[in-house]
């Protein structure tokens, strides 16, 4: 029996790492064959992802819900702006991202200690008083955090052992864009590899049973104070790393790029997705990053001016999110998959079938 | 020693226009309980209609009725249409669509009205009253928000304590089995309740915007600050969102004053999560009761 477990817990990590090269093969077809404006897209899609990850495993597997997540963000971008002020800066991407993370970690572990007490509209109150007051200290503190302008980021140079690496592999040269959204792939890539392992193990199962009732995950022996702070150290770990590859991207870290908006985005991504799955995590980033410009030129041609076309698309998630909620609250992952299961279910008519779990309750 | 007076004074002047917001979120955590964080944007989305019923060349007095009578009918609406189907289900469920609901709302006023600033009037001088020689912070705009503000609060007091409405939608509030029972009509107390609490919360956008700009986004932390208020004062006691909102208002109004306003933010969220920590019943919490 527990040789069984023990092969299949390597099991699921084999099919991780499958997974996880997969998408790296992915990656580097389609960075290489786009063009820079679609890259920088991307990168952008990966710092959406990356934190709509972090979020979905708050609040889909743990429970937890927060919309202090672009706040988060912004302490990670803070910290790569820091790092990197100008070109003579020599502190390596990968020491910057994850100095991000470090310090992400740190706010989050405080901030989870406050929201392990709280739960449901009083966790949404102070998560969001905590989105619209961190842009307040970057105000407050001009000399350091520049203030309203914000910092600039200076990206290093891509190193050439990098250049010559891509070169080898694809024959064509790095341009910066694409080495952006390199980085913001690969560090992708790493943190769901992680997300997705955590959440499969021991520490997921916790997260699920303090999610589903607390008073059986008492009686069962988990801490459930642990089991929340250290959700939400997770879920802002991953963050701040966001920040970190949204610094790189926009090479600015400003105020007005972590509003309320932001979380709020970041929320609609994981719910139009489906709560508590990785992949609907990644579509909802695919549809925050893409779907923006489909929306505003379909408002263009309908004859509204260009201001207004480009406000349709917020209007159209909100729209959408409104009516996961109500109609199809697993979201589009869930919907599939409940659709899927039955379907299974009716070839195999003797099977019971199994009524997915709804949103996280 | 003015400063200080003066502080005192725009901070009780806010604390009004707090008050009122966390009023309105009350009114709807006990009836549903929901806290109502689309409230914000049902209240810009009502100041803006007043802002073109102003700008069509009508009074300002024509505006704010129009404002108030569609913020009634927003409030009806939205909690027949899309909060019924999730009351009583999980709370998330409730709190991820009111969310929903704010960007909807936001993006619906970005497109109609723009999204820019646009300056709104304000029907009473905004210079400084003068008491004895000085001039101090109360100008006829701040009196008439204490005065509205102190009026539909004794309104409201009123319904609920000496109309058969009112007593109906206490009793929907308390126990909705029981008042079915007794052949009230719960739904209909339900959105006439969101429809109130909409009405107090457009009072609350309107005091806010008079002279000054509005925005799609200008209600935005003015939903955090209720929201502190209204925790302050328990959630659930009418009173107590009154007095949390004078004590937030002045509290605020000082941190801006003495401190720097880009801090005001984060000393509300300080003042929250302190009362979450310490009292999370809110200041005149007496059952011992968990709820946080």
């Amino acid at each position: 029996m527990r040789d069984r477990i023990v092969s299949l817990r390597r099991h699921v990590l084999a099919r991780h790492l499958f997974l996880a090269l997969v998408g790296l093969l992915v990656v580097v077809v389609v960075v290489e064959s786009v063009s820079d404006y679609r890259n920088t897209q991307l990168a952008s899609m990966a710092y959406l992802g990356i934190a709509a990850g972090g979020l979905t495993v708050l609040t889909g597997i743990n429970g937890q819900i927060s919309l202090g997540h672009g706040a988060l963000m912004a302490i990670g971008a803070y910290t790569s702006a820091l790092l990197l002020p100008d070109r003579d800066a020599t502190v390596p991407l990968t020491v910057v991202v994850l100095a991000a993370v470090a310090v992400t970690l740190v706010v989050g572990a405080a901030v989870g200690l406050a929201a392990a007490r709280l739960h449901g509209p009083y966790l949404a109150g102070a998560t969001l008083a905590l989105a619209v007051a961190v842009p307040g200290i970057a105000l407050y503190f001009k000399e350091t955090l520049g203030g309203e302008q914000g910092l600039r980021v200076v990206m290093p140079d891509i190193p050439v052992w990098v250049l010559d690496a891509v070169f080898f592999v694809t024959g064509q040269d790095l341009t910066r864009s694409r080495f952006t959204a390199y980085v913001g792939w690969l560090t992708l890539i790493v943190v769901f590899l992680l997300l997705a392992n955590l959440s499969a193990g021991r520490t997921g199962r916790r997260w699920r049973a303090v999610r589903d009732d607390e008073v059986s995950a008492e009686l069962a022996g988990i801490d459930l104070g642990r089991a929340r702070v250290s959700a939400f150290m997770v879920s802002a770990a991953a963050a701040g790393a966001a920040g970190a590859i949204l610094a790189f991207t926009v090479k600015l870290a400003a105020p007005s790029a972590f509003t309320l908006t932001l979380s709020l985005t970041l929320l609609a991504a994981i719910v139009l997705g489906g709560l508590g799955s990785l992949a609907g995590a990644l579509i909802g980033a695919a549809l925050l990053t893409f779907l923006p410009s489909v929306v505003t030129d379909i408002g263009r041609n309908a004859g509204l001016s260009d201001i207004q076309a480009a406000e349709l698309a917020p209007l159209v998630y909100g729209l959408v999110m409104v009516a996961v909620i109500l109609l199809a609250p697993t979201g589009i992952v869930g919907s599939l998959r409940s659709g899927l299961q039955r379907a299974r279910s009716r070839r195999r008519t003797t099977s019971p079938t199994t009524t997915s779990k709804g949103t996280a309750s | 020693m003015q400063q200080f007076f003066n502080t005192a004074l725009t901070g009780l002047t806010l604390g009004m226009v707090y008050a009122a917001f966390a009023l309105a979120l009350v009114l709807i955590w006990r009836s549903t309980r929901i806290v109502n964080f689309a409230q914000a944007p049902m209240a810009m989305l009502t100041t803006f209609v007043a802002l073109v019923v102003i700008d069509a060349g009508y009074s300002y007095w024509l505006g704010f009725v129009a404002a108030l009578v569609s913020g009634l009918v927003l409030g009806a609406v939205i909690e027949r249409v899309v909060i019924r189907p999730v009351e009583g289900k999980a709370e998330i469920n409730a709190v991820i669509l009111t969310l929903g609901l704010f960007i909807v709302l936001h993006g619906l006023a970005a497109v109609i009205f723009g999204n820019r600033y646009r300056s709104f009037p304000a029907p009473f001088g905004l210079e400084g009253l003068t008491v004895g020689g000085t001039t101090i912070a109360l100008n006829g705009f701040g009196v008439f928000t204490i005065v509205s503000v102190l009026v539909v609060m004794g309104l409201l007091v009123a319904l609920f304590r000496y109309t058969d409405v009112g007593l109906r939608m206490r009793a929907s509030a308390f126990n909705q089995e029981v008042a079915r029972l007794l052949g009230v009509k719960v739904g209909a107390m339900l959105t006439l309740g969101w429809a109130l609490a909409s009405v107090v919360g457009s009072l609350a956008g309107l005091l806010i915007a008079g002279g000054s700009l509005v925005h799609p986004s200008y209600m935005d932390s003015v939903v955090v600050f209720g929201f502190v208020a209204a925790v302050l004062g328990g959630l659930d006691s009418p009173l107590g969102a009154v007095v949390g909102g004078l004590i937030l208002g002045v509290s605020l109004s000082f941190v801006s004053g003495y401190v720097g306003s880009q801090l005001v933010a984060l000393a509300a969220l300080v003042i929250l999560m302190l009362v979450l920590t310490l009292k999370p019943g809110g200041l005149f919490a007496q059952a011992p009761e968990r709820r946080v």
